[in-house]
């Protein structure tokens, strides 16, 4: 029965530990989607203004595809990059399986053969697993990335497709839309389009109107999209990776809660059974002791 | 009259504003941006941004980007964009040193000639970054 107490006593005390890491856990990333979103929202600005810059130069006379092999649209899709988007770490309740789930679903939907760029540990281990061809595994950040830290991936994107070797570009990342809702999302980034995209808001548009008729060019129109293009096709991917960000921390944030509460309940079922078990034997005890005394008083009456 | 500017990276919003004057690198040379310009496209060089406003001057480095001049607005879309008292100078000289060491250690045009290019950039940021933080002068924000 002592045994037994130990053992209880042992249990709620690790129960406990691991709530206390739980939470911590738990906390930590409610600070990290603060931070993700904010970086999200600072970087629309450049999103925004870049994009106004770009409808501008897509209204001079001539067709938009002829402008920047970025913004033209191939007739033949031969071949289709898609980036995806996870995680190093598990913990993270269903964040990883379900934007895997839903690259996938979309890249059988495609004719074409598909050819994959990852981020993230989670995502390369599923997509090995299922046999998919993949092209470039890169290594993800510590903490909060900075814009540099996508370089790479978006220069390996902008190189294929330039280079011919595939025809469209995707990325699957989680979009963030509220602390218990993450939407995993497939979406083109490569040819550009110039259509008003989700990434830049409204609002930072809303000077479009303002724009001059008449520019000067130095040197030429196409230098200067030569240089807003491949910078804002990677502001849209790091965008991307600034929303998959905040999207695992608020999935972990969620199941660390989830995990802490159940661990809640675990003590106190714990405790309830270990309280009982101590009473039982303290009962015990002292019904042994009584009976003792009995015993004892009965026998010395016999005897006297 | 002042006139709006606003200097952002990719990152984020570095500076907005009302200014009085704005000078800067372009690819075809030093421009002085007043109030009333004609409308302007242009790509910029590394170098150095001057926002003037209040008979005070806040200085930047920039590393190149776009910049769009309205009438009555600047717009500087930057790769990089540091203010002058956030430049470390110790971290400047020390890129400065390792570009010039790989430069004369014989990364040739030839051979690499992307990766010549690189170092030659990261020399001109630093060299622009030494040049702007020994130049410190107070920011007009206070």
């Amino acid at each position: 029965m002592a045994g037994n107490e130990r053992e209880m006593r042992l249990r709620i005390r690790s129960v406990k530990n691991i709530s206390q890491v739980t939470r911590a856990l738990e906390s930590v990333s409610a600070a990290r989607v603060r931070k993700a979103q904010q970086a999200v929202v600072a970087s629309r600005a450049y999103a925004g203004r870049a994009f106004e810059v770009l409808q501008y130069l897509s209204k001079q006379p001539g067709k938009v595809s002829a402008l920047h092999p970025l913004l033209a649209a191939r007739d033949e899709v031969k071949k289709i990059q898609i980036i995806l988007l996870t995680s190093d770490r598990g913990l993270a309740g269903a964040y990883n399986t379900n934007v895997v789930r839903t690259a996938l679903q979309f890249a059988r939907q495609q004719s074409q053969p598909v050819e994959w760029l990852t981020l993230g540990r989670k995502g390369r281990d599923l997509l090995y697993r299922v046999g998919a061809k993949i092209a470039a595994d890169f290594e993800t950040f510590r903490g909060s990335p900075a814009f540099t830290d996508v370089t790479p991936l978006a220069r390996q994107a902008l190189d294929d497709f330039i280079s011919g070797r595939v025809d469209e570009v995707y990325v699957a990342y989680t979009d963030y839309i509220n602390a218990v809702k993450q939407v995993p999302q497939v979406k083109r980034i490569l040819p550009l389009s110039l259509e008003l995209t989700e990434q830049v808001n409204a609002e930072n548009v809303s000077e479009k109107a303002g724009l001059a008729r008449e520019y000067v060019f130095e040197p030429s129109a196409s230098a200067l999209l030569d240089t807003i293009l491949p910078r804002f096709t990677q502001v849209t991917l790091y965008q991307c990776v600034l929303e998959s960000l905040a999207s695992e921390h608020s999935a972990r944030m969620v199941a660390m809660r989830n995990a802490t509460e159940n661990a809640k309940d675990l003590i106190v079922g714990l405790r309830l059974a270990y309280n009982k078990s101590r009473q039982l034997n303290i009962t015990s005890d002292l019904l042994d002791i009584v009976g003792g005394v009995e015993a004892l008083a009965k026998s010395t009456q016999q005897n006297g | 009259m002042p006139m709006q500017c606003e200097i952002v990276t990719q990152e984020r919003l570095i500076f907005s504003g009302e200014v009085d004057m704005v000078v800067v690198d372009g690819q075809e040379g030093r421009l002085g941006i007043l109030p009333h310009h004609t409308p302007l496209l242009t790509t910029l060089k590394i170098g150095e941004l001057v926002v003037r406003a209040n008979r005070g001057e806040q200085r930047y480095a920039i590393g190149g980007g776009v910049l769009e001049v309205r009438p009555d607005k600047v717009t500087v879309l930057a790769d990089v964009a540091e203010a002058s008292d956030e430049i470390d100078l110790n971290r400047a000289l020390e890129a400065k040193a390792r570009a010039e060491k790989l430069l004369t250690e014989g990364i040739k045009v030839t051979s690499h000639p992307e990766e010549y290019a690189n170092l030659t950039n990261a020399l001109l940021r630093a060299n622009v970054r030494l040049k702007i933080a020994r130049r410190r002068q107070g920011g007009f924000e206070g």
